[in-house]
């Protein structure tokens, strides 16, 4: 599903390597997920995939199901089926939540020459995929991420992910600012999602949020680059033990 | 007269080009405005208060000229049941306008009321416009009132059924037109005026609104399409007891705009919205000149202005909120932005609060900014196009001054305005 070869960035503004050869694969139907130490490029990973501004990839390559991210738009990048739920989710005063997504769902069906979803389906899809994630009438008429807590914020997001139907969802430390019920919310939205023909890249801190996301593969990132691999037992040494005997370790 | 040489003269000059109307009631008022005008002179470059917007288009002897517009498509709030008054280069067009006659309301064209005892009116007209005149001088608004060739007297008695629409159209690539419009509000009585239309090559139009105890006045208005249009615009609103006047004013394109509203509270418990949303790119200037004063207690004044300016546009504030001794408990707000989408567009604001009361709450806020990258990016990641995005943006942020125009199907109409505009530029 997405293939990450040998991948170089650095950032627009100074001359600062960020990345410096990540290789990663994650298949369709799994779920991969990066843990690490501040400042080892894991955010930067996910913007990068994403096509954010400011960063400068000197090398390596990024393609999903065959088509080669970096080459394109990021909305060009959604519409082919990468979706992004952001780390902080940014406020947009003005513009409506519902106008917001049925905006999103139209433009990506159009880009890939589908017609576009009528009025009264809409609302019945985004009713139904709410209700799941407690997301109220209300939410969805304020304008986007307006006055949301930080769970509402999160939840938003995987209301996105549910409307969008995404092939390959990155996660961003969704789990931050959220307390425990909301997790639990919010990894029960992502579970809901997880299929076979979908792949997911999952970055936190903690290895709390996988005990709800339970994932296949476990990479430790540091420093630019993926430095250990393994399963789910990998979250766990982590979390007794703390980066420190890893990076000991491949150091 | 103590005017400085270089006034005198441009005064005289433009003036010279001018007959005063004469006869009827309004002649005395026209006199005391021409010794206005002629005392104060006609504004020049130097003057502070036209500082930001150069007055010389509006000065010169002869009307510059203006391309006619194209006309094509539907114009703005023609799907609305409205009384239609139409203005030809400044003259009232009786075949093209509706019967002047709805229930709740009189109106009388100003050129045929001259031998009419309109005994109110008489007392109105130029009166606030010449109240208006201090403590900041505004001789176009006087130089109005004395060569003002047409416009309506509009008495409000009650609560029309449908808006009064006042249509201004432009055939004459030279037209130089003078407009007064005087509105009376009774006592508990409600309406909506519209203007739209590009008038006339250079347009003086003047409205007098006297709204009595409990009265409440909707003004939307569109500026709009024909861009080479000049024109200087005031508005004078004095709101009595518990009255409301709302004024919302959507500009499209123009070389040089001028818009004046000057606004007393003069009765407790009033509530004064003037809000305005527009658009230019490249040879636009558009100038929103207000001055707000509280002269009662427990009012509500709110001022919102927004500009989205492109490709060298030039966006003017100069917003006053002058609070008098007395008026306590009073809620004044404004605020001044602007959207710049790119370097070469300029916003220049005043903002100015006067405040002689100790209980009063007032904020202004001015800003100019460019398009929010990150909500961009937010917004692509979802899919959405750089171009929808962007507009989606502009479109936000013009929303708080929209969203003063209570109608909702005239607010949706404007917004579908914003929305081609914006459509036509991508």
């Amino acid at each position: 599903m997405l293939e990450i070869k040998d991948l170089n960035v650095k950032l627009e503004e100074e001359d600062k390597e960020i990345l410096k050869g990540v290789n990663l694969s994650v298949e369709a139907g799994k779920v991969h997920a990066i843990m690490g130490p501040n400042g080892s490029g894991k955010s930067t990973l996910s913007y990068v995939l994403s096509g954010k501004d400011g960063y400068e990839v000197t090398g390596g390559s990024a393609v999903m199901d065959g088509v080669d991210l970096l080459e394109l738009e990021p909305e060009e990048r959604a519409a082919a089926g990468l979706f992004l739920a952001f780390q902080y989710p940014v406020e947009i005063p003005g513009v409506g939540n519902m106008t917001f997504l049925r905006t999103a769902v139209n433009a990506q069906r159009k880009a890939r020459g589908q017609d576009e979803m009528s009025a009264a389906d809409f609302l019945k899809l985004v009713r139904a995929r709410a209700k799941e994630l407690k997301i109220d009438a209300e939410m969805l008429k304020r304008p986007v991420n307006v006055g949301f807590s930080g769970g509402e914020k999160k939840r938003n997001e995987i209301l996105q992910m549910a409307m969008l139907e995404p092939k390959m969802c990155i996660l961003d430390e969704t789990d931050s600012g959220l307390d425990v019920d909301a997790m639990k919310l919010v990894a029960d939205g992502v579970n809901a999602l997880r299929s076979e023909g979908r792949g997911f890249l999952v970055i936190t801190h903690y290895q709390r949020l996988l005990d709800h996301i339970k994932p296949d593969v476990v990479h430790i990132m540091a420093d630019g680059r993926i430095v250990k691999s393994g399963g789910p037992e990998l979250a766990l040494e982590v979390e007794n033990n703390g980066y420190a005997d890893i990076l000991a370790e491949v150091a | 007269m103590g005017l400085p040489e270089r006034k005198r003269t441009a005064t005289e000059a433009r003036l010279a080009g001018l007959t005063l109307p004469t006869g009827g009631w309004a002649e005395p008022a026209r006199r005391d405005a021409l010794s206005r005008v002629t005392a104060m002179g006609l504004p020049q470059r130097r003057d502070e208060y036209w500082k930001y917007t150069r007055p010389d288009s509006l000065l010169d002897p002869e009307p510059p000229r203006a391309a006619l517009l194209e006309q094509g498509g539907e114009l703005v709030f023609e799907s609305m049941d409205r009384l239609k008054i139409v203005f030809v280069d400044g003259v009232f067009d009786p075949e093209a306008s509706d019967a002047l006659e709805l229930e709740g309301v009189t109106i009388d064209r100003l050129a045929d009321a001259r031998d009419a005892d309109i005994h109110w009116a008489k007392d109105f007209y130029g009166v606030l416009e010449a109240r208006g005149q201090t403590p900041v001088e505004r001789p176009f608004a006087a130089m109005n009132t004395a060569f003002a060739t047409d416009g309506v007297i509009i008495h409000v008695t009650g609560k029309p059924s449908k808006p009064i629409s006042l249509i201004y159209i432009h055939r004459s690539e030279h037209s130089d037109a003078i407009l007064h419009h005087v509105v009376r509000v009774d006592r508990d009585a409600e309406a909506t005026i519209l203007e739209n239309g590009p008038a006339a090559a250079r347009f003086n139009k003047c409205m007098e609104i006297d709204i009595a105890d409990g009265g409440i006045l909707h003004h939307v208005r569109a500026q709009g399409r024909d861009h080479e249009r000049r024109a200087v615009t005031h508005v004078f609103a004095r709101l009595g007891r518990d009255s409301v006047f709302k004024s919302f004013t959507l500009s499209v394109n123009g070389v040089l705009t001028r818009n004046e509203c000057v606004i007393e509270l003069t009765g407790d418990d009033a509530i004064a919205h003037v809000a305005g949303a527009c658009v230019g790119d490249g040879d636009f200037h558009h100038d929103d000149t207000v001055f707000v004063t509280h002269d009662a207690v427990n009012c509500e004044s709110r001022q919102v202005f927004k500009k989205v300016l492109r490709n060298g546009a030039t966006g003017v504030f100069q917003g006053k909120i002058l609070v008098k001794e007395g008026a306590q408990k009073t809620d004044g707000y404004q605020i001044s932005q602007s959207l710049l989408l790119d370097e070469d567009s300029q916003f220049l604001a005043k903002p100015e609060l006067e405040i002689y009361a100790d209980d009063v709450a007032c904020s202004h806020g001015s800003t100019s900014g460019a398009i929010d990258e990150d909500a961009l990016f937010y917004l692509r990641s979802r899919g959405v196009p750089h171009g929808t995005a962007t507009d989606l943006l502009t479109l936000a942020f013009l929303a708080e001054a929209v969203q003063e125009v209570e109608d909702e199907a005239l607010a949706k109409d404007i917004i579908s305005r914003l929305e081609n505009w914006l459509a036509r530029r991508r």
